[in-house]
């Protein structure tokens, strides 16, 4: 037969079970049909075993009073207090934790990971010991041990180990220490540090372009600490430096005055520094060793020493393989913060797990929780993923 | 400045430093520079002093025979506490004189997994292994076990989709028509059942006394959570990444869905999520064993994991394999089972090796919705009045206890990376 039209390809006739299309739609609609089917009777249970327990529905539980104590709080907080703000509380912990141990856990991780390459025989045999024992146990045993050790292995407040002349004190309720009290210039000083990280970041931008038009590095390190303890400190003086404290005083059976790191936060910091610190340890040490060795040749070569290259050379360009996985370990620290319910600290699950019990308003909760979760962990790799995609390697 | 010194000025160079024995060893691994050599003291010095305590702690001054907690105050550690507690640490609540049969449970459970690591017994030799296993397995730990008239009927509805569909181009006919008859068996038998046709009867097993699961504890909970927690989820983790690949919208929506979402947020949220909600999920009067609840928790939870790890190997084949078995006119089934899966799933297993270790480790978090697992049977072997105050013996016994089964996991992720590769290495 004559081709009649060029171009389109003749439809062959096939039965309609054997054509890809028509079957895929068929399997789609099916499991569709099939997950639909299961939800509904889920949700259908979930009603009628609501109704017959007469629990409400909605998040208007929100706004009654939650009832119970928090024992380590960030904003003001009362058992009078609702329950929308004992979950806030929750969350600004969990952020506390989170943030503080990406913080630590990085800088931690980064100098094991660099320790394990050393040409010193002993550090690089120790740090991998670290590395090895932390992996190959469970975070949660080491918030128990250290809690444990906190808790027991410290004195009570009345025998409180005192240090730097009795400012500081350890006992099984924390570590106590002085603060400044409260002063209107405070506020100042905070609004001072950020127009010192806006000008620390402009003349970062300046240095670098001065450096690519004349080659003259400029000490943006120095430069930037400068400004950004100078500054406040400039306001502090300027509004003539208030300088009463509130010192930590034994009164009855505890302190009073100064300030406190309660035992559980810091049994969970410490235990999910020291935890994640090994993961990130191994994927520095990889990433570096994922560079070709003629690059440290190369850095030898000029003549840099083996901080300079490892600073300028090496490191920045590991960073391209390491940032990817490193994403994983942040979204890791942030979940597995809510391992503090097991030693009592106050984080978001927590709060949200005394409300259920409370309420028994289960999905209302579960519902806050993973929508709680979800926005932090998008936030942190979105973050994650616009700074990877600014160091990736430009190719032409 | 080097270049300008005239010819003769020269000093002829050091000889060249002896690398050889252990001074030389030292020389070139611990005292290449000065700085180096400060390090290497400082480490030394900081290490000894450590070794000195702990040893003076854990060995010299330590108590091994104590009967209760108060003779063991003042010195070291106390171990008697390890020697008084450990079958407790061990096996829960298990009934005292009954501790055979989890101690049984647990080596054929170890027996199973070193089978499997095995790559000799890679074939449908390992589906007996893991038959017969977790038979003994459960029958030890329940000592009856009921076998429902559904779940045969669901395992014939199963077994005749699959042998069908791995046999679909090679089957004799009369083979085909076997399978055809177990899946008509299974599919018209299910539907009886849940109808009502069918009455609910079930096969008993029972050569021993039947022990519940609340009684369950310590390490044969452990390792059933970790091993059926994984044994589950790789072939629906296997199911969710082919999902995840698919071109079909509706399917690859709820797969990148579920994932995300699963992946999104933590474990315990999870594990609080089926202890509180899959009661109100099912029709009232309908109770679900708490052990099984964490199961299944956990097995989602993996799931989601496993699919990303798999989908990883999926990606790392060349878009040739794909082509090729296209152009071989092979149907969807055949090109994954046959091409596509065997050469993905020989490059994630070191990674799933990995994630069977974390697993290990993240089935300690059912503690918190009061499941009686390893670390919280040590935890409660500290409740004792008795022997209040020992946390650091209990707890370095319990990690000891699981490094060796991590360490040992990836020890072995480690040969087998090597194994695999060895036909790609040049």
């Amino acid at each position: 037969m004559a081709v009649e039209s060029l171009g389109s390809v003749p439809r062959v006739k096939v039965a309609p079970w054997n054509d890809p299309v028509i079957r895929g739609w068929v399997f789609q609609i099916v499991v569709v049909g099939l997950v639909g089917f299961l939800a509904w009777y889920l949700v259908s249970n979930t009603i009628e075993n609501l109704q017959r327990q007469k629990i409400a529905s909605g998040f208007h539980y929100l706004e009654r009073e939650a009832g119970f104590e928090i024992g380590d709080t960030m904003i003001e907080y009362s058992p009078a207090s609702t329950y929308a703000r004992a979950i806030w509380v929750g969350i600004l912990n969990t952020l506390r934790v989170a943030v503080l141990g990406i913080l630590l856990s990085t800088l931690l991780g980064t100098v094991i990971g660099v320790g394990r390459l050393s040409p010193n025989w002993l550090l690089s045999r120790i740090c991998g010991w670290y590395v090895e024992a932390f992996r190959n146990v469970p975070l949660l045993l080491w918030l128990f041990l250290f809690y444990k050790l906190i808790s027991e292995a410290f004195p009570g407040p009345r025998q409180a180990i005192s240090m730097l002349w009795n400012s500081v004190f350890l006992s099984n309720r924390g570590v106590y220490f002085p603060v400044p009290m409260a002063d209107p210039i405070h506020k100042w000083m905070g609004v001072a540090f950020l127009i010192g990280i806006a000008g620390t970041w402009m003349l970062a931008r300046w240095g670098r372009k001065r450096q690519e038009t004349t080659g003259q590095p400029f000490p943006i390190i120095s430069a930037g600490l400068g400004i950004l303890i100078g500054l406040p400190a400039l306001v502090w003086l300027a509004g003539g430096a208030p300088h009463h404290m509130s010192w930590p005083e034994l009164k009855g059976f505890n302190f009073t005055g100064g300030t406190v790191i309660q035992p559980e936060f810091t049994a969970l910091l410490v235990g999910l520094v020291l935890y994640t610190s090994a993961f990130v340890a191994e994927i520095v040490r990889s990433g570096i060793l994922a560079l070709h060795k003629g690059q440290s040749e190369a850095a030898a070569a000029l003549g840099l020493s083996r901080g300079q290259s490892m600073r300028l050379v090496l490191l920045p360009q590991a960073l391209r393989v390491i940032v990817p996985p490193m994403t994983s370990q942040y979204l890791n620290i942030t979940k597995n913060s809510s391992l503090a319910i097991a030693i009592g600290y106050p984080d978001l699950v927590a709060s949200i797990n005394v409300t259920i019990n409370q309420t028994g308003q289960a999905i209302e909760n579960i519902l806050i929780i993973m929508a709680a979760y979800l926005s932090v962990s998008l936030s942190i790799s979105a973050f994650m993923n616009w700074y990877n995609k600014r160091i990736a390697l430009r190719e032409r | 400045m080097t270049d300008a010194m005239p010819a003769g000025d020269r000093k002829p160079l050091a000889p060249p430093v002896d690398e050889s024995g252990v001074i030389g060893w030292a020389r070139k691994n611990l005292f290449s520079s000065w700085g180096n050599g400060i390090t290497t003291v400082v480490l030394i010095v900081g290490v000894v002093w450590i070794l000195n305590w702990f040893l003076e702690w854990a060995l010299f001054t330590a108590n091994f025979t104590a009967s209760t907690g108060s003779e063991c105050r003042g010195g070291g550690a106390c171990w008697a506490l390890i020697r008084e507690k450990f079958r407790y640490i061990f096996f829960g609540s298990f009934p005292y004189e009954q501790h055979w049969r989890p101690l049984f449970a647990v080596i054929a459970m170890l027996a199973m997994l070193v089978l499997s690591a095995d790559r000799r017994m890679w074939n449908w030799r390992l589906l007996v292994i893991w038959g017969v296993g977790s038979f003994i397995t459960f029958i030890l730990m329940f000592g009856q076990i009921h076998i429902p008239l559904s779940l045969i009927l669901f395992v014939a509805l199963v077994g005749g989709v699959i042998g069908l569909t791995l046999r679909s181009a090679l089957a004799a006919p009369s083979e085909r028509m076997a399978y055809y008859a177990l899946i008509g068996i299974g599919a018209v038998g299910l539907v009886l059942r849940i109808v009502g046709i069918l009455p609910k009867w079930s096969i008993a097993i029972a050569p021993l006394s039947y022990v519940e699961t609340s009684l369950w504890g310590g390490l044969p909970v452990t390792l059933i959570l970790a091993t059926y927690g994984l044994a589950f989820a790789f072939p629906y983790g296997i199911l969710l990444a082919l999902g995840r690949r698919s071109n079909l919208p509706l399917i690859k929506g709820l797969c990148v869905g579920f994932i995300e979402l699963i992946r999104g947020v933590p474990l315990i949220s999870l594990l609080i999520m089926a202890s509180v909600m899959l009661p109100l999920f099912l029709p009232s009067g309908t109770t679900i064993d708490k052990f099984l609840r964490a199961q299944v928790a956990v097995i989602l939870f993996a799931g989601a994991y496993i699919a990303e790890v798999i989908r990883g190997g999926l990606q790392s084949l060349p878009k040739g394999q794909f082509e090729a078995a296209d152009a071989m006119g092979l149907n969807y089934a055949q090109k994954t089972l046959l091409i596509i899966l065997p050469q993905a799933l020989r490059v994630v297993i070191p990674p799933l090796i990995n994630t069977f270790i974390g697993f290990f480790k993240d089935t300690s978090l059912v503690l918190i919705i009061g499941i009686f697992d390893f670390l919280n049977t040590a935890n409660q072997a500290l409740v004792d009045p008795n022997w209040a105050g020992f946390p650091g013996e209990v707890y370095l016994f319990a990690a000891f206890v699981y490094f060796i089964f991590c360490y040992s996991m990836s020890r072995y992720s480690k040969y087998l990376e090597v194994e695999l590769n060895k036909g790609t290495r040049r």
